[in-house]
């Protein structure tokens, strides 16, 4: 189904810039090529889908439908709307803020928060597409497990005393009713507003994510995997977590590092603890947060997601190695 | 005159939307007046949960995201 941008790039890369399949120049830009116009061309075609089908998945529905529901509901209701609800970072900080003051639990909101950037349906689409759908389906398995698990423990912990007094005493006024797109015409519309917002929002970790996955797969040698990546070395999944932690890219720009780690047979389970530290905590996130959230309870959250994520590289690497 | 408030805590979408409601109004020869509403209670309290949000004459009329040209217009003109 993907081979035409496998044969565009074959094309591109050692056709038109005469480059050789063989030489590590030409692999980088072979990859490179191929997962540009594969990835925005997916991107562009699952955002517009999406957003025509589903024109109104707000953080205010998503509140309105959890609260008040018993925690064998709202756990699993939270982080699978927290998978599919497109939110801008910049947004958690009245999002969790609306949570809470609905009555939702601490442990749920958060379990909505850890969700969130890590899975959505383009991440999905695009990582079945380049390393097919059951990987693809054992990172939303993850993802799903972790957002429960980490909640679970905050609520477990009775965190609530490290969120800032503030928040507690904020009264939300009605909720305004959002009108939805409806009528042909108007869908799409309101699709192509997503696409231009979307694409604009991640291109640039999307690109900055494939340089880094070509440069792998061109120039780095497998024997280097083989040495400090494989399932053997027990450093190798905590390590890949510790240095996803600080960084951030939207869970599509990681996308094309997984591809090249894994073509270079770096054990599945590592892989996918990369890809989930890298998108669900960041530092930038960290200082948003700070705004509702002691430094204690990032601290926490931090460290839970920490030992979850290598928790899940650990099975991974065991189960499928 | 309208009163149009844009909701958001300082990210670069709400500086964005306060903008584009700045030049629509010029350009349609309307004086509104725009305010900046930063503090969190505040937005919270017209029951905005996504920002930016776009309030005008105290009734809520967009949240979530930068609003279209389209938009901007018809609230001026209405």
């Amino acid at each position: 189904m993907f081979e035409i941008f496998t044969r565009l790039a074959d094309w591109a890369a050692y056709g038109l810039l005469r480059l050789s399949p063989d030489s590590q120049l030409g692999s980088a830009v072979h990859f490179f090529i191929e997962d540009v116009t594969k990835i925005f061309f997916l991107l562009a075609i699952i955002v517009f889908a999406i957003g025509f089908f589903r024109s109104m998945l707000t953080p205010e529905r998503v509140r309105k439908v959890v609260a008040g529901r018993s925690r064998a509901v709202s756990y699993p209701m939270a982080v699978g709307l927290g998978a599919v609800t497109p939110f801008c970072s910049c947004s958690s900080v009245p999002l969790f803020i609306g949570f809470l003051e609905a009555g939702i639990p601490l442990g749920v909101t958060m379990a909505f928060l850890i969700a969130s950037p890590m899975i959505n349906e383009v991440a999905v689409v695009v990582l079945a597409a380049a390393v097919g759908w059951k990987v693809a389906a054992m990172y939303v398995v993850a993802g799903l497990t972790v957002g429960i698990v980490g909640g679970l423990l905050i609520e477990v912990f009775k965190l609530e005393k490290w969120v800032e007094e503030y928040v507690w005493k904020i009264r939300m006024g009605d909720t305004p009713v959002q009108q939805g797109a409806s009528g042909f015409k108007q869908r799409l519309q309101y699709a192509w507003g997503q696409v231009k917002e979307i694409v604009g929002r991640i291109w640039l970790y999307v690109l900055v994510g494939i340089a880094l996955g070509a440069a792998l797969h061109g120039f780095v040698p497998q024997e280097f995997f083989l040495k400090y990546a494989s399932a053997d070395n027990l450093l190798a999944v905590p390590s890949a977590v510790l240095v996803g932690i600080p960084l951030y890219s939207n869970a599509t720009g990681v996308i094309p590092i997984v591809e090249a780690l894994m073509a270079k047979g770096v054990p599945i389970g590592t892989v996918l603890a990369l890809m989930m530290s890298v998108a669900a905590i960041s530092l930038p996130e960290m200082i948003i947060l700070r705004k509702v959230l002691k430094p204690q309870l990032i601290a926490t959250f931090t460290g839970i997601l920490f030992f979850a994520f290598i928790g899940v590289g650990f099975l991974f690497n065991a189960l499928l190695t | 005159m309208k009163t149009f408030k844009v909701l958001g805590s300082g990210c670069k979408k709400c500086a964005t939307t306060a903008d584009l409601i700045d030049t629509k109004a010029k350009e349609l020869g309307v004086e509104v007046a725009i305010e900046k509403i930063t503090d969190m209670g505040a937005i919270m309290s017209y029951g905005v949960m996504s920002t930016p949000g776009v309030v005008m004459d105290e009734t809520v009329v967009h949240s979530g995201s930068v609003p279209t040209a389209q938009m901007v217009a018809g609230w001026i003109s209405a």
